[in-house]
């Protein structure tokens, strides 16, 4: 067995919003090469947390490090080592999939003469070839986000962060989606941390879990651990998740969070 | 810090790229933004060099307005474009360029030079109106480098200002309020449409501070005089001012997303 090391360390890390604790006191590592799920109801703080791990938001307290590099102050190295996916639509629909991706590589400083051969290879990897040219706004839900990985991808990233990245996609987009994430562990061994509030496929994908409620962890551990530590035969993720939180999985979310995923989900479907 | 300073430029040239090529894509745009100063020249001018209400010495009152007109598209458009910030912040656009290793001063600059572009076209546009019209206007090579100077200047520090007010407003019906709340005094209060000796003592102490005053006097010296003492005054002006807007807008800018 390869000896693994922590590629994200988060050490008691709060965000507070006013009054409210959106990430209370957290902590957990995933180990380089996992595939680490992160799931929780909406509003659970999951992408917050997300946020604060690629720099966009400072935390009130704690810290975290990303290949070693502190998210507070060495943001800038924090940025080159990671890929992100966020949970919205970040193709950018009136360029092609190939100025898509060269605006990217041209972002990361990917040498000039690598960069063509680079975003061949991605698109060629994502069985896009043939739609390189083609405006990205006449693609299919499954395909822009497979554009979204190879954008967050095409540096070669040791962690890829993606929030919620099958939510509204039908499952055979699903599938091919995550069987490209594995691939792509499987070439880099990239580290992939996604966040879901989908428990089934936190439990079907995953290495590793942080089960979030609330502000905080409410368990850590492979998927099998924790549907064991409920006692019942045949116990679901779910069954664990309600095990660990004391509540059912709740319907949650403000209106704009709301228009956000249903807008989401309507381009991408 | 060098080492900066050429990131930041090699970065906003990327942007400014891909946003040009975003407007090749569909130019559909430039062509409704023609209407605008085509209407302002083609019938505003026209009526009232008819009246001959304002006086304008030494120049035709269609003369004497088309730098201000060029001004006024040019900075409409710009005073819009923080729209397109919170476009990119609706979909994921924005927090995908804010996670890469980008200076946020390059994601400002790049919108800026954008922004600047669409003005060039406006100029365009403008200028060969005008010959249509038959009005008489100084062209050298000199004038014309001058006028995309300025123009991209100008345009710079009104898509700065802008995006800005995108960044703490963050929704499009707020802003585009802001938008129609702004315009219009700015315009007016300004020598574009008619001379600054017939404003009220007030109005001339606001349009000295009006970024957009610099522009049209900058515009017209090109345009009309070939006069150009004053011309390295205004843009001297703009591009301080467009300067001191970038550096506070890249501070503003990443908040766009919280």
């Amino acid at each position: 067995m390869r000896e693994t090391s922590a590629i994200i360390q988060v050490d008691r890390l709060v965000k507070q919003f006013g009054d409210l604790a959106a990430v209370d006191d957290v902590s957990f590592t995933v180990e380089a090469g996992e595939i680490f799920a992160f799931p929780g109801p909406n509003g659970a703080g999951k992408s917050t947390t997300i946020k604060m791990l690629i720099t966009l938001l400072a935390p009130t307290s704690g810290t975290a490090t990303v290949d070693g590099h502190d998210i507070k102050r060495q943001a800038a190295e924090v940025r080159r080592a990671i890929g992100y996916v966020p949970q919205i639509i970040s193709v950018d629909g009136t360029l092609t999939a190939y100025e898509n991706l060269m605006l990217m590589a041209r972002l990361y400083d990917i040498p000039r003469a690598e960069r063509k051969d680079r975003i061949r290879e991605m698109l060629l990897f994502l069985n896009l070839e043939g739609h390189s040219d083609a405006l990205v706004r006449t693609f299919s839900g499954g395909m822009i986000r497979k554009m979204e990985v190879g954008q967050a991808m095409l540096h070669r990233p040791k962690a890829l962060l993606l929030d919620e990245p099958t939510t509204g996609l039908d499952p055979v987009a699903r599938q091919n989606v995550w069987e490209h994430l594995f691939d792509l562990r499987g070439r880099f061994n990239t580290t992939i941390f996604f966040s879901t509030h989908n428990m089934e496929e936190a439990d079907e994908v995953s290495d590793r879990v942080a089960v979030m409620n609330r502000g905080k962890i409410a368990a850590t551990g492979t998927a099998e651990e924790l549907k064991a530590k409920t006692g019942k035969p045949d116990a679901t993720l779910e069954d664990a998740f309600i095990f660990f939180t004391g509540n059912l999985l709740q319907e949650t979310g403000n209106f704009r969070e709301i228009r956000k995923a249903r807008q989401t989900q309507q381009r991408l479907g | 810090m060098l080492h900066y300073l050429s990131q930041t430029f090699t970065k906003s040239y990327v942007l400014a790229e891909m946003e040009t090529r975003k407007l090749l894509h569909d130019p559909t745009e430039l062509i409704s933004r023609a209407v605008q100063p085509i209407l302002w020249l083609g019938i505003f001018g026209e009526a009232l060099s008819k009246v001959r209400a304002i006086t304008t010495p030494g120049l035709t009152y269609l003369q004497f307005i088309t730098p201000g007109i060029l001004t006024q598209s040019v900075v409409f458009v710009a005073i819009f474009y923080g729209l397109y910030v919170i476009m990119d912040r609706d979909t994921g656009v924005l927090q995908k360029l804010l996670v890469t290793p980008t200076p946020r001063l390059a994601l400002v600059w790049g919108k800026m030079a954008a922004a600047g572009i669409r003005g060039l076209s406006q100029a365009l546009i403008v200028f060969l109106f005008a010959m249509v019209l038959g009005i008489r206007l100084h062209i050298t090579l000199w004038s014309v480098f001058g006028v995309i100077v300025i123009v991209m200047l100008g345009a710079s520090f009104f898509s700065g200002l802008s995006m800005i007010v995108a960044s703490i407003v963050k929704t499009r019906e707020r802003f585009m309020g802001i938008g129609q709340v702004i315009t219009l005094p700015l315009f007016f209060a300004s020598s574009a449409i008619y001379p600054i000796a017939i404003m009220p003592a007030w109005l001339q102490s606001v349009s000295n501070v009006n970024p957009l005053s610099y522009m049209v006097d900058g515009l017209r010296a090109l345009m009309l005089s070939g006069s150009v003492e004053r011309v390295g005054f205004d843009i001297g002006v703009l591009a301080v001012s467009a300067l001191l807007i970038s550096v506070l807008s890249a501070w503003f800018y990443p908040k766009v997303v919280l």
